[in-house]
């Protein structure tokens, strides 16, 4: 995110985009509620009537997969009517001239006809945006599970940039994390093509600083593979893999196709704190504390690297994953000797300059967000205050592409992929805890109810999903959440692996699957 | 800004104008009682136990709704007060059924506080009592109505700090209930179980179900922590005893103050459950069997090693985890670069 959380309450027009913040992320969406309060005005772009799309001035229903259309066509609206920041755009961007002259096209009429959206409300929209003292735009995966979710990214940014809602307080593009701690994961290196802090292992001077404090001889360039990319070619290029933590079975696309790449493996080890469905395809399982039972420290949405303590033993004789990690690679000769998580915590500090004044001392006092160069910085809350890193803001002219898997005659519905309320991930969690569960027990398929007349489906009954690449089966529950012709459920639930069914089809740059959209059949069971 | 001076007890104060007469008489370091009051919520003046004496005024006023002007002279603790707050709690007394032994509130209720605080254990007043019937089949929060003081706070915590109303005032006079339109349980109305409003209750009326149930407030040990589920990155505390998470409390986190939703307050359950893996597991024959750590590891850098040597670094690859620690996958890109010597190495963010 570029602002703080707790900014989101300061906007005066928010666009919330493949968002359902007020389930997905319940905390932010207290932010949203305190802002609609307040009196700012909200739009969300979602296909489906989710809670927050209800608060919401404005809903646009877009057809899934058309936010660049959207998208480019509010940027239409501000181009043609004036609207935009013109100091902004001439002191801190570049490339006007090319964003301009790709959105002309983008008419309100002509978004029309792609998104569904009537041309007067992404007018309104459009000049509710622009002449916002302060815009935040919030988007999820809702934006960047399609083949072209690096673009739709792109457009929001030439979005907020046009209107110069960036680099201030309230005002920025706020991608909201899933997962607690997908931006330390990135912020740590856990990519194929960085070091911690974004360090490029393409450059040489990066690597030669890690391979000199590794104490290595040299360390590889050459950007390693994606998660995708690896499960296509296990088994052939990849033999062994070591997977912590994740459960790829449920949560990748194209489940089946998952199960046979780790089944092809040579030697397969995951790590993890229960016997998840990835898990139980190991040659061998090492079981991990929980996050009550170690030290460490978690990075949310905002940059804010926050403590994590530990408060009770490790269950049986399960470890910290930080010490198992240090025990193969001292088997493997490599010895790490590590005694505690501030140890390795003061270790990343000393190579990550955005996290080079934290320390564990000073998070006692509470959490930092990042950059937080120095120990006396008192952290970053909102980014790109006086310039993006790059210097000038580069508009990236993007153009809407349908979805790689458009609904035909066989498969004539889309199936979108959230999550809900009261689960979470592939629900390895949530289904022990003895009260979530409990509560919500089973899951369900929304159905429009023009569509299940058609199937002469009826609410609460079994149906079967079927999409190219498989199927499930799972109860109904029909009514107006989603529009005619889309169909909606979780992947929360073991027993509706509905990963079985999306498209492994990814984006080119990014490599995010499109689980947003594929098209299925649904038939009474 | 603008500062006002009065005296508290004789001392002299001075506080920024519009400062109410409770925070100014808390700054001066005099506590006063309050039930419904709460720096979160708005005010209201419900309770009237932080009623002070303010010569010149009429009655005793409520110090929470009453603004600290200049030259105010206020007595927090007089005789005619401390009969006030006194008489407040024998009339909450006559109708809330005194089974402190088995609350699970006990040490952890302001009422409990206050009539302990102003020797009230008996009450003159008799009368008609409550007698509904606890609510507890939803698996997260017990509601007694028969303890709820009517101090309105969970009704502001649900409208104010969720935007929810879900629980409002029904009824009038001595029926007036905190209860979901029409009446039905929690779990036919639209909450949607963040516990918010638990977290405010002063007394024993709303509980968390299991957290109660399973420990007295004085035998657990808190510690703050992050909670793991989603990027918001709340902070909580856990409620621990004997070595085990019995419960979360809110504390006052960076991010979300006191606010927590459903699965941070309530889905700490798998900590302890019994699919926890607990030995190292290796599979023979297409089973797995336990097996020790130094068995496990050593296989697995057997196995790794052999790879790296037959096939090159490339062959092998990491799947990191967006729910572990920094330093965890920090480590596990050490390991993967400085040891496996490749860059395969990701994790799910894109999903
Ligand atoms: S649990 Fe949350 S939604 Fe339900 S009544 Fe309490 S505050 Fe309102
Ligand atoms: S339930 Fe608790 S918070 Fe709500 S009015 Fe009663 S005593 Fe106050
Ligand atoms: S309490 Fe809820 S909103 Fe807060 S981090 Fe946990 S899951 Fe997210």
């Amino acid at each position: 995110m570029t602002n703080g959380i707790d900014e989101i309450s300061g906007a005066d027009f928010i666009l919330a985009i493949g968002t359902n913040t007020t389930e997905s992320h319940p905390i932010i969406g207290l932010q949203v509620k305190k802002a609609l309060r307040k009196g700012a005005a909200l739009a969300v772009a979602d296909p489906r009537k989710t809670e927050v799309a209800s608060l919401a001035q404005h809903h646009l229903q877009l057809k899934s997969g058309s936010d660049i259309a959207l998208l480019n066509g509010l940027a239409n609206v501000i181009i043609n009517e004036d609207l935009y920041d013109r100091e902004f755009v001439s002191g801190r961007t570049e490339n006007f001239e090319a964003l301009k002259e790709s959105v002309a096209q983008y008419t309100p009429e002509y978004v029309q006809g792609i998104t569904g959206v009537s041309a007067g409300v992404i007018r309104e929209v459009a000049r509710g945006y622009a002449g916002a003292k302060n815009g935040t735009i919030l988007y999820t995966m809702g934006l960047t599970q399609h083949i072209c979710g690096t673009h739709n990214v792109l457009a929001v940014a030439n979005l907020a940039m046009l209107c110069g809602h960036i680099g201030k307080e309230s005002s920025g593009v706020n991608p909201l994390r899933g997962q607690n701690n997908v931006q330390g994961a990135c912020d740590m290196g856990a990519l194929p093509n960085v070091f911690t802090g974004y360090q490029g292992v393409a450059l040489d001077e990066a690597r030669a600083k890690f391979a000199k404090a590794w104490d290595v001889a040299a360390l590889a360039g050459e950007p390693g593979l994606t998660v995708g990319e690896m499960m296509d070619i296990a088994g052939k290029g990849v033999r062994g893999m070591y997977i912590m933590g994740e459960n790829p079975v449920l949560s990748d696309p194209d489940g089946g196709h998952v199960v046979h790449a780790l089944e092809s493996l040579d030697f397969l080890v995951v790590q993890d704190i229960f016997l998840t469905e990835t898990a139980a395809l190991a040659d061998v399982v090492l079981p991990a504390a929980s996050f009550a039972e170690k030290d460490g420290t978690f990075t949310n949405s905002e940059r804010r690297v926050q403590r994590v303590r530990k408060a009770v033993e490790p269950i049986g004789d399960a470890k910290a994953d930080w010490e198992i990690i240090a025990g193969i690679s001292t088997a493997m000769g490599y010895p790490m000797g590590y005694c505690s998580a501030e140890e390795i915590f003061d270790e990343i500090a000393a190579l990550t300059p955005s996290y080079a004044g934290i320390s564990y001392a000073r998070l006692e006092e509470g959490g930092l967000q990042w950059p937080c160069p120095a120990p006396d910085h008192p952290g970053t809350t909102y980014l790109h205050k006086d310039k993006f890193v790059r210097g000038l803001g580069k508009f990236s002219p993007v153009e809407y592409i349908p979805p790689a898997e458009e609904p035909d005659q066989d498969y004539p519905l889309v199936l979108s992929t959230g999550r809900r309320h009261f689960h979470y991930h592939t629900g390895t969690m949530t289904q022990r805890t003895g009260a979530l569960e409990e509560f919500y027990g089973e899951e369900y398929l929304e159905v429009n109810q023009n569509d299940a007349a058609k199937l002469d489906i009826c609410d609460g009954d079994k149906v079967k999903v079927t999409s190219r690449r498989g199927s499930v089966k799972v109860q109904a529950r029909v009514g107006d959440v989603v529009p005619e012709g889309m169909v909606f459920t979780s992947f929360h639930f073991p027993a509706v692996a509905i990963n079985k069914l999306t498209n492994a089809q990814r984006d080119p740059v990014a490599k995010i699957p499109e689980l947003k959209v594929c098209a299925v059949k649904v038939e009474k069971d | 800004m603008a500062e006002v001076s009065l005296t508290i007890n004789g001392k002299q104060v001075a506080v920024t104008k519009g400062t109410t007469v409770l925070n100014a008489a808390r700054q001066a370091g005099f506590s006063i009682p309050t039930f419904c009051d709460d720096p979160e919520l708005s005010k209201v003046g419900a309770c009237r136990m932080c009623v002070v004496e303010i010569p010149g005024m009429r009655n005793l006023p409520a110090s929470c709704v009453t603004e600290a002007m200049d030259g105010m002279e206020v007595y927090t603790d007089s005789p005619a007060v401390v009969e006030a707050r006194k008489t407040i709690l024998e009339l909450l007394l006559a109708n809330h059924p005194l089974d402190c032994l088995t609350c699970g509130k006990n040490g952890e209720c302001l009422l409990q506080d206050y009539c302990y605080q102003y020797g009230v254990g008996e009450t003159i007043f008799t009368g008609e009592r409550h007698t509904y019937d606890t609510e507890a089949e939803n698996p997260f929060i017990v509601r007694d109505m028969n303890k709820c003081i009517v101090c309105g706070k969970c009704v502001r915590a649900c409208a104010e700090i969720q935007g929810k109303n879900i629980v409002d005032f029904a009824y009038r006079g001595f029926d007036t209930k905190v209860t979901p339109a029409m009446d039905v349980p929690l779990s036919e109305s639209e909450c949607v179980f963040c516990g918010n409003c638990v977290a405010v209750c002063p007394t024993g009326a709303l509980q968390e179900k299991v957290l109660r149930a399973r420990a007295r407030t004085w035998e657990v040990e808190k510690v703050k922590t992050t909670c793991p589920y989603c990027g918001t990155g709340c902070n909580f505390e856990l409620n621990v005893k004997d070595g085990q998470v019995v419960g979360v409390t809110s504390c006052n986190g960076d991010v979300n103050g006191r606010a927590l939703c459903v699965k941070g307050r309530f889905g700490y359950g798998f900590i302890h459950h019994p699919d926890r893996l607990t030995k190292p597991l290796i599979k023979k024959d297409g089973e797995f069997k336990e097996a020790s750590w130094d068995e496990a590891i050593g296989l697995v850098a057997d196995n790794l090693s052999r790879i790296k040597k037959d096939h090159g670094s490339g062959a092998l690859a990491v799947l990191s985890s967006a729910r572990c620690t920094n330093e965890e996958n920090y480590l596990l890109q050490k390991l993967t670069r400085a040891v496996f010597g490749t860059n395969n190495i990701d994790h799910c963010a894109r999903l």
